[in-house]
C-alpha cells in the first residue's frame, strides 16, 4: 500500500436548506491505492455516492464540499477551477453509473460518444479515436465491434450497454475508475459478468477503483479492501477479508449478520433493531448508538468516537456476528 | 420507412379532401353570389347566364367534383371582385406574405431557442429571470396590440421605420422581393417582430423547460463525468435531445404563422393573401376564400408531414427497421 492514488482526507459534503445544514458526507477518510479495488458500502442515503460525486466533483449544488481535502496522484484536486477538473474527469477519473440504460445518449451512436471523449483527452486525430475505441469495445466484450461502432444505445441490451459505459469510462485511460453501484440495475446472471470484467480491466491497467454498492455479495467477490458507511461517516474500513469476517464495528456485524449467505442454510437472519436516522436527525455522540447493542454513555455523552483498528467504535470488536 | 411515408401522405390527401368540402360548400351556404355581381338593374336571363357562365347550375357533387379538378390544378375560378382568376391574383400576393412569414420564422426560431437554451443554461442568473418576466408580455398581449404600440413608438415617436406597406420591391418576374431594397428591408422589420414575437416567446419557454428535463437525465451528467466540455454536453448532448417536441410545436407554430398572419397584414396593411382574404370576406368573394383556406391547409398539412419525417432523422429510435437486429 506504498503506492497511494488517490488519498481523501477528512471529507465533509455539505447541503444547507432551510431548516440547516445537512451533512450527507462527515468527516470521511480514506485512500486507495494503484491498482486496488475499495469496495463502499451502506444503506441507502449512507452518503456512498456522494463521497463518489465529490471526488469526481460533480456535486449537484447546492451541495458543496466544505472541509478535508481530496488528493489524486498527490495532486490536491478539491480546489481546482471548473476547466481543470473538468480536464481530470474522463482523463484521471472515470465514472460508471448505476443504469447503464440512462447514461448513454440515446440520440448518438456509441462510437461517437466514444470518439468525442477519447479526442477530448487524449488529443488524437478523428481517425485514430476510431481505432481506439474499436479497441476500447473489444476489450470489453463487444462482439463484432467493428461493425457495432456505429449502433445506437438501444440496439444494445442492458448488459451490452454497461459493457459499452464501462469502455467509455476508461477509453482515456484514468488511473481511478468510480464504479456507482454499476449492477444494480442488472440480471444478476450479468452483474457477475461486469463485476469480472472491471475487475480484470482495472487490474490489467492498474486502475484504481472506488466500488460503491450495498451489495456484500459483490464487495466480497471484487474489492481489496473495504469501507463501511454510516449516517454520512465512516465506520468501518479494512481489507475485505477481515471486515467480513472478524468486523470490529458493530454496524459492520449486524450488516453481516443480516445478509444472506450461500452456505448459511437455513438460519435465521437478523435484522438491525430501527432505521438508520436521517440527516436531519443525525444522534449526538456516535451516529449508530439508539441502534447498537454494545452502548453504553459514553456513546451518547462524548463526541464522536476516535477510529480504532480500523473501526469508529468505542468498543471495537466487541460485538459478534 | 416507405409505407410510414405513403400511410401520412394518404392521411394527408383525405385531410385536404375533407378542408375541400368545407370550402366548396361555402359556394353553397354563404348567400348567392350572383346578387352581389349583377346589380339592381338585372333581369332574369342575365342571371340563368351568369349562373350557366360559372356553372352554379350543376348538380352539387359536380361541382365539388369540378372544383377539386381545377383545385388540384392550381385553378380556383374566377374572383367575383376582380374578374381575374384567383390563382393569379394569389401568386401576385404570395410573395408578401412567404417573405414576411420566413422573416418572422427565422426570427422566432433563432431567438427562441438561443433564448431557451441561454435561460436554461443560466437558470438562476439575473438576465434568465428578466428575460423570462418579459416574454410573459410576449404570451400575453394579443398580436394587433404588439404591432399598434410599436407602429405608435417607432413609426409615430420615433419616426425610424415606416408603419405601412412593403416598401419598394424588386420584380423577378415570377415572384416580388422587398429583401432588395433598403425601404423594402426597413418595411418588413415591425410587422415581423410583432408577427414572429408570439412564437418566439412560445419556442423559448418550451426549449426551456425541456433543456432543464432534459440536464437532469443520467447520460448528462455521464457526459460531464467523461469531462466534456460546456458547449459539448449543452448543444451536442442536451439540446438534440429537446428537438423532438421542440419540432413537434416549430411546426405548428409555422403554420400558425401564416395563418396569424392575417392579423398582422391588416395591422401594418401588408399587401399579401392574408389582407386579400380579409378583403374577400368583405365582398363575398367566394373563390377566393375558398382557395386561401386550401392553400393554408396544404401549407399546414405539408409542413407537418416534413416534421413527421424530421423525427426519424433525430431520434434512432423510431427507426425500427434497423433495430430489429440488437432485442
Amino acid at each position: 500500500m506504498t503506492d497511494t492514488l488517490l488519498t481523501v482526507d477528512d471529507l465533509c459534503v455539505e447541503i444547507p436548506t432551510r431548516r440547516g445544514i445537512l451533512k450527507p458526507v462527515d468527516h470521511v477518510s480514506l485512500t486507495i491505492a494503484r491498482g486496488e479495488i475499495l469496495g463502499v458500502v451502506g444503506e441507502s442515503g449512507a452518503g456512498k455516492s456522494m463521497t463518489g460525486n465529490a471526488v469526481i466533483g460533480l456535486l449537484d449544488p447546492p451541495a458543496h464540499i466544505s472541509g478535508g481535502q481530496i488528493h489524486l496522484n498527490g495532486r490536491r484536486i478539491d480546489n481546482l477551477s471548473r476547466d481543470k477538473m473538468r480536464r481530470v474527469r474522463g482523463k484521471e477519473i472515470g465514472m460508471v453509473f448505476q443504469d447503464p440504460l440512462t447514461s448513454l445518449n440515446p440520440l448518438l451512436p456509441i462510437g461517437d460518444q466514444l470518439t468525442e471523449t477519447i479526442t477530448e483527452h487524449l488529443g488524437v486525430t478523428q481517425a485514430e479515436a476510431r481505432k481506439r475505441a474499436i479497441a476500447a469495445l473489444e476489450e470489453v466484450g463487444i462482439p463484432a465491434a467493428k461493425s457495432r461502432i456505429d449502433s445506437y444505445p438501444h440496439e444494445f441490451s442492458g448488459g451490452m450497454r454497461q459493457r459499452v459505459v464501462i469502455a467509455l469510462a476508461l477509453c482515456a485511460e484514468p488511473d481511478l475508475v468510480i464504479a456507482d453501484e454499476p449492477t444494480t440495475a442488472l440480471d444478476v446472471s450479468v452483474q457477475a459478468q461486469i463485476i469480472s470484467l472491471l475487475k480484470r480491466l482495472c487490474r490489467e491497467r492498474g486502475t484504481g477503483v472506488m466500488l460503491v454498492t450495498h451489495d456484500m455479495g459483490v464487495i466480497a467477490e471484487a474489492s481489496d479492501r473495504v469501507a463501511v458507511m454510516y449516517a454520512g461517516r465512516l465506520a468501518e474500513i479494512g481489507p475485505v477479508r477481515q471486515v467480513l469476517t472478524e468486523p470490529q464495528h458493530p454496524y459492520t456485524a449486524g450488516l453481516m449478520g443480516s445478509t444472506p449467505g450461500a452456505s448459511l442454510g437455513r438460519k435465521r437472519l437478523n435484522q438491525i433493531p430501527g432505521t438508520m436516522p436521517g440527516l436531519s436527525a443525525v444522534p449526538d455522540g456516535c451516529a449508530y448508538n439508539p441502534r447498537c447493542p454494545r452502548a453504553e454513555a459514553k456513546c451518547r455523552a462524548e463526541p464522536r468516537p476516535p477510529m480504532t483498528n480500523g473501526a469508529a467504535c468505542w468498543f471495537p470488536g466487541e460485538v459478534k456476528i | 420507412m416507405l409505407a410510414y411515408i405513403i400511410q401520412r401522405v394518404v392521411q394527408s390527401v383525405v385531410v385536404l379532401l375533407l378542408v375541400g368540402l368545407v370550402a366548396f360548400s361555402m359556394f353553397r351556404f354563404v348567400g348567392d353570389p350572383i346578387d352581389n355581381m349583377l346589380g339592381q338593374e338585372r333581369t332574369g336571363a342575365d342571371i340563368e347566364r351568369l349562373r350557366g357562365q360559372l356553372g352554379l347550375d350543376q348538380p352539387f357533387p359536380v361541382q365539388y367534383y369540378k372544383f377539386l379538378e381545377g383545385a388540384v390544378q392550381g385553378n380556383f375560378g374566377v374572383s367575383y371582385r376582380q374578374g381575374r382568376p384567383v390563382s393569379e391574383i394569389i401568386a401576385e400576393r404570395a410573395p408578401a406574405t412567404l417573405e414576411l412569414a420566413a422573416v418572422s420564422g427565422v426570427l422566432a426560431i433563432a431567438f427562441g431557442i438561443a433564448l431557451g437554451v441561454f435561460t436554461a443554461i443560466r437558470r438562476n442568473g439575473i438576465a434568465s429571470h428578466v428575460i423570462m418576466a418579459t416574454s410573459l408580455i410576449g404570451v400575453s398581449l394579443p398580436t394587433f396590440l404588439i404591432g399598434i404600440l410599436l407602429i405608435y413608438l417607432f413609426a409615430v415617436e420615433l419616426g425610424w421605420l415606416p408603419s405601412f406597406g412593403r416598401g419598394e420591391v424588386v420584380d423577378l418576374g415570377w415572384w416580388t422581393t422587398g429583401f432588395l431594397t433598403a425601404s423594402g428591408l426597413k418595411a418588413l422589420i415591425l410587422p415581423a417582430i410583432t408577427l414572429g414575437l408570439y412564437q418566439m416567446t412560445l419556442i423559448m419557454r418550451l426549449v426551456r423547460s425541456e433543456m432543464l428535463e432534459v440536464l437532469r437525465q443520467d447520460y448528462i451528467r455521464f457526459a460531464r463525468a467523461r469531462g466534456l466540455r460546456d458547449r459539448s454536453v449543452y448543444f451536442r448532448h442536451a439540446l438534440k435531445n429537446t428537438m423532438v417536441p421542440v419540432i413537434t410545436v416549430v411546426g405548428l407554430q409555422l403554420g400558425a404563422i401564416i395563418a396569424f398572419a392575417i392579423i398582422t397584414e391588416t395591422v401594418f396593411q401588408w399587401p399579401g393573401v392574408g389582407l386579400l382574404f380579409i378583403n374577400a370576406i368583405q365582398f363575398v368573394d367566394i373563390p377566393v376564400m375558398a382557395a386561401y383556406l386550401m392553400l393554408i391547409s396544404v401549407m399546414f398539412v405539408g409542413i407537418n408531414l416534413i416534421v413527421d419525417l424530421l423525427y426519424y432523422f433525430i431520434d434512432p429510435r423510431l427507426r425500427v427497421d434497423r433495430g430489429a437486429a440488437a432485442k
